[in-house]
């Protein structure tokens, strides 16, 4: 096994480094204090070929493989939550939709602007009573000669107040429900009926924006059609499969940022006479935090490469974002621990660490799903299929 | 064993949680999107005599027992965790501390106003004094027969609310935990500086301060206690705060899981009730067991308190379990809420930022295990440093 990343990944990681550390860290807690993340930044991002990592050259995308697209997460996750964040939606699952099922020219048309973060991508499934049961969608599809319209609403949709290109699951065949009656369409942001909320009031990441989406009788050509009408609900679930590896490498990165925080904390922090430094509880933490960070990296990685190897990874993928999420948490609460009343305070950044991270056991499939969807997996493999 | 609430404490539950729903309920969410104390819901509560609490009749108080008064603090940490903290530093940590230690005249002097809603606070941890107060910095210095006192305290909970502060300085410099004395300070006086005030993950509504003490001078009259004996009233103190704080804790869980329990009957996917699902279960069964088991703990440190009996192990125990339950069951609820759990619309993440903090004041989980630990060495004749 060789366990060394390529020169061109060390080479990526570098550059995103740099720029995390330049463009990002300075600017996080203004981020996360107004709700926006400055679009200069996203458009140096764009630039740099942040906003297409994993895509395929073919498409102006940087051919970095999910092995790329995760170590990019790792990085931004390190600095700034609210930024991974719009670039997860972007990416992982928004744009991720129409690279994996959509036809050449349907890619071919929107590809090269998601690539280049001209065009910002969403994901459209959750609805108000979709969410864990996501195929209780009820988006309403109709056929009119060359065109779908689109009625009903999205919830909880990140980057729906800034997207361009929103990947749509909606319902074209009521009588088969999601499995064989929905599919996904590529909605653009200027037509008519379709309407984003106001960002919603979260308690972290105040710089991802989120809303829900009106579609108001929305005219979609039939040529945005993503993938096979009927099979959208396996478009999306094939997404957010492959979405949740991007996502544990998120975890890494912010986990190893609460680690670091805390050991430059303990080299300067004395109380009863000696660094904390010296304090077993205090040393036993940063094992703890250590090796659950190393695993969870181990994980990512191995799972990032039975992607780009074309072998079977929803269990691992599943994996990665159930323990990741937890890990991360766990990660971050014991560093805020270690900082004392400090990590209260909203002048240190702690405390945002641990607002942010707190979704990371919900979205994209809460660490409920997640157990089911590897509980499934396992049982399959000995011959039980079992219902959520 | 009688495990019943005697009929006045029933009926001063009933009382609490009546004021709890009415008053409290509708403006816990307020006051923590402001950031603003709710200073009206303060003076309704000392109307009622909850300021008071445990001070006796004879100084305006309301003769609370310990155990009635952590039904206070649970019933009003059901709604407003700020609120139970707010009012269990004022009582537990500062006024008991001038009836614990006070001469007649100064109890006289200040009980009553400090039962009757003037607030006060506790004065003791500075920068470099946080689990370690025995390092404190703050000096009173002695000039016939008058102190001057001089310093800064952080993380003063009610700092810029109250009306009296109970400060702790060194009277003998290098002594550590021998050398500290405290004072009774009146907030207006020229030389006390309130500053920063803290903006914090949670509590929001509660005004916690940093505070200056700018060379001023404090008459003997205001010396708390015997010189250089502060450091007994301090751990007086803790005790007492650690079985509020502890009984804060068991109420914010209550509310939590209750939030959990009515999201979790009304939220259908998969065609019914998410309450149908084993997991959902499991959390809410965990969550029910660990808050009773948390209930009998704080009653019965309550219990042996109100017996005269000593209780520190018991406060240390019953805050550290009760601070690692108020986050697991907030945890596990808003985890029920879905997506809604992260939205600033729906009250349980609220729930989950304040009772980050009962980890850390009062003495962090790390001081509570270290103070069980080495109560028990010492019983084998083992003393443990930290």
């Amino acid at each position: 096994m060789d366990f060394t990343f390529s020169p061109e990944h060390i080479a990526l990681r570098r550059m995103i480094r740099e720029f995390c550390e330049e463009e990002l860290r300075p600017r996080a807690k203004e981020v996360d204090r107004t709700g926006q993340q400055d679009p200069e930044v996203l458009r140096k991002m764009g630039e740099l070929g942040m906003f297409g990592v994993p895509f395929s050259q073919e498409y102006g995308g940087m051919g970095a493989g999910e092995t790329g697209y995760c170590i990019l997460m790792e990085e931004l996750d390190r600095v700034c939550p609210s930024t991974t964040t719009i670039v997860g939606a972007h990416i992982g699952i928004g744009t991720m939709s129409l690279y994996l099922d959509g036809s050449p020219e349907l890619k071919r048309k929107y590809l090269p602007a998601l690539c280049s973060g001209k065009k910002i991508a969403a994901f459209a499934l959750t609805e108000a009573n979709a969410g864990s049961d996501a195929a209780g969608v009820q988006l309403r599809a109709t056929l009119e000669g060359d065109s779908y319209f689109l009625d009903g609403q999205k919830m909880w949709i990140t980057n729906g107040p800034i997207a361009d290109v929103i990947m749509t699951l909606a319902v074209t065949d009521p009588s088969l429900g999601a499995r064989g009656g929905a599919t996904v369409f590529a909605v653009e942001k200027e037509w008519p009926g379709f309407q984003p909320g106001k960002p919603e009031k979260k308690m972290g990441l105040h710089g991802s924006p989120t809303s829900l989406l009106n579609f108001d009788e929305v005219r979609v050509p039939k040529e945005n059609v993503v993938g096979q009408v009927g099979l959208g609900f396996v478009t999306f679930m094939k997404t957010l499969d492959i979405g949740r590896v991007s996502l544990g490498a998120a975890t890494v990165g912010g986990a190893q940022a609460a680690l670091d925080a805390a050991l430059r904390w303990v080299k300067v922090r004395s109380q009863f006479g000696r660094l904390i430094a010296h304090m077993q509880s205090i040393q036993f933490m940063l094992a703890d935090m250590a090796a659950e960070i190393e695993a969870l990296r181990s994980l990512v990685y191995r799972t990032a490469w039975l992607v780009d190897n074309g072998k079977p990874f929803i269990k691992e993928a599943g994996m990665c974002k159930l323990l990741g999420s937890e890990i991360a948490s766990r990660c971050i609460d014991r560093a805020l621990q270690i900082h004392g009343a400090l990590g209260f305070s909203r002048d240190f950044p702690l405390e945002r660490g641990w607002r942010d991270a707190r979704i990371g056991e919900i979205f994209e499939g809460t660490n409920e799903i997640q157990r089911i969807v590897i509980a499934s997996e396992l049982l399959q493999e000995v011959g039980v299929r079992i219902r959520p | 064993m009688d495990f019943s609430l005697t009929e006045e404490q029933q009926m001063f539950r009933d009382m609490f949680r009546d004021f709890a729903e009415k008053e409290i309920a509708p403006v816990a969410e307020h006051a923590d999107k402001t950031e603003q104390p709710p200073v009206e819901l303060l003076k309704k509560a000392a109307a009622q005599g909850f300021l008071g609490a445990t001070i006796p009749e004879q100084y305006g108080g309301a003769g609370m027992d310990y155990l009635t008064y952590t039904l206070l603090a649970e019933e009003i940490a059901k709604h407003c965790l700020s609120t139970a903290i707010t009012i269990t530093i004022h009582t537990m940590l500062a006024s008991m501390s001038i009836l614990d230690a006070g001469s007649e005249e100064q109890k006289q002097k200040y009980l009553p106003r400090l039962a009757g809603g003037e607030l006060a606070s506790f004065a003791l941890t500075e920068p470099d004094a946080g689990s370690d107060p025995g390092s404190l910095q703050t000096r009173a210095r002695r000039e016939d027969g008058t102190f001057y006192l001089d310093g800064v305290k952080t993380w003063v909970s009610n700092g810029g609310l109250a009306g009296v502060h109970v400060v702790f300085a060194s009277t003998e410099p290098g002594q550590r935990h021998h050398g500290i004395s405290a004072f009774i300070v009146e907030h207006d006086s020229p030389f006390v500086m309130v500053g920063h005030r803290e903006p914090t993950l949670g509590l929001r509504a509660m005004d916690i301060r940093t505070v200056y003490f700018e060379d001023g001078r404090v008459p003997a009259e205001n010396l708390l206690g015997p010189l250089n004996g502060g450091w007994p009233i301090v751990l007086r103190a803790f005790n007492r705060v650690r079985l509020g704080l502890a009984a804060a804790a068991l109420g914010a869980a209550e509310g939590a899981l209750a939030l959990g329990v009515n999201f979790a009957a009304e939220r259908k996917q998969f065609g019914a009730p998410i309450a149908q699902k084993q997991a959902i279960q499991n959390y809410v069964a965990d969550c029910a067991v660990e808050i009773e088991a948390l209930r009998h703990l704080v009653h019965y440190t309550a219990w042996l308190a109100d017996g005269g009996q000593d209780y520190g192990r018991y406060a240390s125990m019953a805050k550290y379990l009760g601070a690692r339950i108020a986050k697991d069951t907030a945890n596990k609820m808003l985890q029920v809420h879905g997506g809604y759990g992260f939205s600033d619309e729906y009250a349980i993440s609220r729930v989950y930022r304040d009772v980050r903090a009962l980890r850390l004041l009062g003495g962090t989980d790390e001081i509570q295990r270290y103070a069980v630990a080495r109560g028990i060495f010492d019983e084998k004749g083992l003393k443990i440093q930290p």
